[in-house]
């Protein structure tokens, strides 16, 4: 889908930012809002550019730097940190061979860290493109990240 | 307020008009507006948000004003440690929305906002099918249940940023702006979104309401402790058996929430420290588990129990590394506005490695208590002003465990001399 066509399903006012942006971001498989983009959609809400990039830079889920198609967002809190017996971020990083901030060499993901996503009851938990996985174990994220890497896996 | 969950289907508006849905609203559109407003005054509910303030004050405040008014729901839940929010919007939905059209109704506004937080994808779904089936249904939009009652509700999706929780920088950010807080006053009930008038309720006192109008409002004040009336949804984290969301009377201890409901700490474990309210409330040793979980019994800790976490953390934990996670959290979600909150939780973080490092003096102790002072008290908006809660807590009732690392770092500085 054309940036026009997400433009055309909101009113141009400057209350749609937010919503016009989070939609583009996910549209786009790099998941970043460039510098065209904000021109365009500032031109189209009818403010400056500037304000634009002040949205896109204040806001966790939009980001002016391109990310991987998939986002992997393990949460820092203490609810989670506390259940968490084997570092899921650690095992994460081991398996994608990335560290936190960054993204792998095939632009499939992005590894960040979340502040806490209300999985407390099912800790640990990470979203991958904001869909929540709990109750996580060191199987379980290779299961998730072999799914999303379109990998097949034999047996569970 | 729970009794449905699971019950029944959260896509299905009829299954929830059998379950008695939407039977309070109908009751609710013969009585006058002052009438709602004073059954909800004498429940004695408090806003279930974390700030305990009066609801029916706000809703007093909105009839006053005329032309344009808003409602927002504050479904920014994010408050580590909680979500009864994320339940209660997944579960029951149209519960929600039934209590938002009591309100829009009791104090005249014909235009709402849900804002939730993007990260609650499926709680966004749930509530969009909901909102569209209410208005297929006739319960929103012109002429509510053949009455003339309009309203609307419309979802707005947050970007990631917990300060969007507190009510103006929400305001900002549905207004498309960052989410940075306002000076107050005015109120929001004042000058809100739009610069109109805006009543903005907590998920949990909005689905609060239509039990409180089916049941009466002294009935309902009955309900509960001295303190605080009704029941409390409760989210029980961290290191117990059954983790999970509990719905309670005012009345009962936290040492009853973690033991009989939570099933106590797995493992044969000791209970080190709970975390109460969330990131920002306080921390607090095993010994004072008996308090209620009321807010006013709060005060002893300069507290409140804010959205109702419980987060129970035991002995293999170091308290130092669990308010360093903690004051990372505000450091990173700090909009950035006024300068105690935006510098100061750099420093306090620093402060607090020393401390988990065993490199720390006397005098960084005492910058530590003063900075968290300093937070506390001249940050513009409640994230700043209550963000160092668990510091301020943690000196006074774990003042051991501070003074053990100062000494252990002068032994070790002695040694290494």
């Amino acid at each position: 889908m054309q940036i026009i066509d997400v433009l055309k399903k909101y009113p141009a006012k400057e209350t749609s930012l937010l919503e016009i942006l989070l939609e583009i971001d996910s549209l786009k498989d790099n998941h970043s809002i460039s510098k065209e983009e904000m021109y365009v959609v500032a031109n189209y809400v009818g403010v400056e550019v500037s304000h634009v990039y002040s949205v896109v830079s204040f806001y966790t889920l939009l980001s002016t730097e391109p990310r991987g198609k998939h986002i992997i967002q393990v949460c820092k809190d203490v609810p989670c940190y506390v259940n968490d017996a084997f570092d899921v971020r650690k095992t994460v990083e081991r398996l994608l061979h990335i560290s936190l901030g960054e993204t792998t060499r095939d632009g499939l993901f992005t590894l960040e860290e979340t502040a806490c996503i209300g999985c407390c009851d099912e800790a640990p938990a990470m979203l991958v493109d904001l869909e929540p996985y709990t109750n996580l174990t060191k199987d379980k994220i290779h299961q998730i990240i072999d799914a999303y890497r379109g990998v097949k896996t034999s047996g569970a | 307020m729970t009794a449905r969950f699971g019950v029944i289907d959260p896509f299905s508006i009829e299954d929830f008009t059998n379950h008695g849905g939407y039977d309070v609203l109908k009751k609710v559109l013969s009585m006058k507006g002052e009438d709602i407003i004073d059954e909800v005054r004498l429940s004695r509910i408090t806003g279930r948000g974390g700030a305990s303030f009066p609801t029916y004050l706000k809703m007093q405040a909105m009839a006053k004003e005329t032309g344009e008014k808003y409602l927002v729901c504050n479904a920014d839940e994010g408050e580590p440690g909680n979500f009864k929010d994320k339940y209660l919007m997944e579960r029951d939905p149209h519960q929600l929305l039934e209590g938002m059209l009591i309100s829009g109704f009791a104090v005249g506004a014909k235009k709402a906002y849900i804002y939730v937080r993007g990260e609650y994808q499926s709680a966004i779904y749930l509530l969009e099918h909901a909102i569209s089936e209410a208005r297929k249904y006739g319960y929103l939009g012109q002429d509510i249940c053949g009455q003339d009652f309009s309203f609307d509700i419309e979802i707005r999706q947050g970007g990631g940023a917990y300060v969007c929780g507190e009510e103006f920088a929400l305001l900002e950010s549905i207004e498309g702006k960052p989410g940075r807080t306002r000076v107050k006053p005015p109120f929001p009930t004042e000058v809100g979104l739009f610069g109109q008038p805006t009543l903005i309720n907590n998920v949990e006192t909005f689905s609060t309401l239509p039990h409180i109008l089916a049941m009466g409002g002294e009935a309902y004040g009955l309900l509960g402790s001295d303190f605080a009336s009704g029941t409390k949804l409760i989210s029980l984290s961290g290191n117990v058996r059954h983790k999970g969301l509990y719905e309670v009377e005012y009345g009962v201890s936290i040492r009853q929430v973690i033991e009989e409901l939570g099933g106590g700490v797995p493992e044969g474990r000791a209970i080190n420290m709970v975390q109460l309210g969330g990131a920002c409330g306080p921390i607090i040793p095993e010994h004072l588990l008996d308090i209620d979980i009321d807010n006013e019994r709060f005060e002893i800790f300069n507290s409140k129990m804010g959205a109702g976490a419980i987060i129970v953390i035991d002995d293999r934990f170091d308290l130092f590394e669990i308010l360093i996670r903690t004051m990372r959290f505000f450091e990173h979600e700090s909009c950035g506005k006024c300068a105690p909150c935006r510098e100061g939780h750099i420093q306090i973080v620093k402060l607090l490695e020393k401390f988990y490092d065993t490199m720390v003096t006397k005098k960084d102790y005492e910058s530590l208590v003063s900075l968290a002072n300093v937070i506390h008290e001249t940050a513009l908006c409640g994230l700043g002003q209550t963000s160092t809660t668990s510091i301020l807590a943690t000196v006074e009732f774990f003042q051991y465990y501070y003074q053990q690392r100062i000494r252990q770092s002068e032994r070790r500085e002695w040694v290494q001399s």
